[in-house]
């Protein structure tokens, strides 16, 4: 381990940070390094100076720095976290330890393997599929505010998986659709342009959707732009009910 | 993907905890508190569970608090670790709740 | 980019949950002693199955009453059943949202409502049940 270059009298703090170079070992190990503390620094900060200056081979992902882009989520003394947001005043002078997401396969070091949450994007088809299609000529979709009001704290989500880190039910399982996708698919289905509500149902009602949930809550307690997954799924809960009681009263006519 | 059939359980298991939380704290501070402490004897007890709206009462909390039980259990054995199997400890939670349903019936209809 | 495929390859670290996970977190354990007040709401319901049972011998029915081991069980299940209740009602506004125009309608007074209707309904029963306490 490398000394770090602050002067002895500048405020330090540890990281202890998780490595994994599956060329060197196929176990992982923790290394730790002492970075300078900057009251305004956040775990983002030690981590680029620990690049920059101590060890460059250490491997992480980050782009924004400012919350936005969903790219630097990594477990923070445990508990899932945007490092840029993660301030180390919060945490000094105690150390501060730093993993991959839980629950995703490491490529490297903090490195996550994110297929699985791309795939299921695509699975529940995260994207508006507009009631009838309409020319550039014919205008704009109108939308009140109330309309938008149903779905737009669910469009917040930017992506970063810290509620799949945080679901124990997708630890044990990553066949389960998890909590941002479900959400994002409510984003639409509850989106008044939208035509596809039955379509996804397909999807996120089944086995391995929604009802995998136990409504833990923590996805939404560590959800970073208060999207409040948990609430999606129950509520799509609540909507799976009602169309499977609709279906059964009024039998559906014409092709089937 | 196919729909599940999870909603008729769920169902029962949002009716049964609404009816649990609601009605059971009150019922247990009768059983348990004023039976013994002699706020009301136990004939008086008697002849309240005999009344018809009472039998419905305990039906209801019977067998909606059985089948909140029984969604709500069969999940906590799978978090705690239960692979497989997990259809088997489903059948076996409903079908409790069903035969607590099924007895609580005859012994209400009958007394 | 073939979405069929997971591009996984052999030297990725799997990192599996352990089966103590819900003593790792304090949101984790209050879940899941959330969850196991069923045992107490279905093992009370048992108990009045048993009461139901013996209605027609009022000895039988007394002595289930007066039994101390089924009280002390009842002294256990009265605050996991309390625990319930609260948690049950904490979380019904996020499993019903009522939207007046572009706002939700405040989750607390959905909350609220239900820890109203809780306390009127054991005032009633307990009313009810007073009526019982004379008897010959």
């Amino acid at each position: 381990m490398e000394a770090s270059k602050t002067k002895s009298s500048e405020p330090t703090i540890d990281l202890k940070v998780f490595r994994y170079r599956p060329e060197e070992s196929s176990e992982a190990s923790f290394e730790d390094y002492t970075v300078p503390y900057r009251e305004d620094w956040v775990v983002l900060d030690a981590l680029n100076y620990i690049k920059d200056k101590i060890d460059g081979t250490l491997s992480y992902r980050w782009s924004c720095r400012m919350g936005v882009c969903g790219s630097c989520g990594m477990m923070v003394n445990g508990e899932p976290k945007l490092t840029c947001s993660a301030f180390l005043r919060d945490y000094y002078p105690d150390p501060v330890q730093v993993e991959p997401l839980s629950y995703f396969p490491v490529i490297r070091d903090l490195v996550i393997n994110m297929d699985d949450f791309m795939n299921k994007l695509e699975e529940v088809k995260a994207w508006l599929i507009p009631k009838e299609e309409q020319s550039v000529a014919d205008g704009e979709r109108l939308q009140s505010p109330a309309e938008l009001a149903h779905f737009k704290q669910y469009s917040m989500c930017i992506n970063c998986m810290l509620c799949y880190s945080a679901c124990p039910v997708y630890g044990r399982h990553q066949e389960f659709t998890g909590p941002a996708a479900i959400a994002l698919a409510q984003r639409y289905n509850l989106d008044s342009r939208d035509g596809a509500a039955a379509e996804r149902g397909d999807v996120i009602f089944s086995d391995e959707g929604i009802w995998e949930c136990t409504f833990v809550g923590d996805c939404t307690r560590v959800c970073p732009k208060k999207v409040d997954p948990a609430g999606a799924i129950q509520q799509a809960k609540v909507q799976a009910t009602k169309d499977m009681f609709r279906s059964m009263l009024i039998p559906r006519k014409g092709t089937e | 993907m196919t729909r599940s059939k999870e909603p008729i359980f769920w169902s029962l298991f949002s009716a049964g905890g609404v009816v649990a939380a609601l009605f059971v704290p009150v019922t247990i501070i009768l059983t348990a508190i004023a039976v013994p402490a002699g706020w009301i004897s136990a004939e008086g007890m008697h002849e309240l569970c005999m009344h018809p709206l009472s039998r419905c009462y305990l039906f209801l909390l019977i067998s909606l608090s059985m089948f909140h039980w029984a969604h709500r259990f069969r999940f906590v054995v799978v978090d705690l670790g239960l692979k497989q199997g997990g259809t088997f400890v489903a059948v076996i939670c409903y079908g409790a709740a069903l035969l607590a349903t099924i007895v609580a019936v005859i012994q209400l209809v009958s007394a | 980019m073939n979405s069929e495929q997971n591009n996984r390859s052999t030297t990725e670290l799997i990192r599996p949950i352990p089966a103590t996970w819900w003593l790792k977190k304090r949101t984790y354990f209050l879940f899941m002693v959330r969850e196991l007040t069923c045992v107490f709401v279905g093992g009370y319901a048992l108990f009045l199955l048993a009461l139901a049972g013996k209605l027609e011998d009022l000895k039988a029915f007394e002595e289930l009453l007066y039994s101390p081991s089924l009280i002390a069980f009842q002294i256990i299940a009265l605050p996991m059943a309390i625990y319930h209740s609260i948690t049950w009602f904490n979380l019904t506004p996020k499993v019903m949202v009522v939207w007046r125009g572009e706002d939700k309608i405040d989750p607390r007074i959905i909350a609220g409502a239900n820890y109203v209707a809780c306390l009127i309904i054991s005032i009633i029963i307990v009313c009810i049940v007073s009526r019982f306490r004379e008897t010959s």
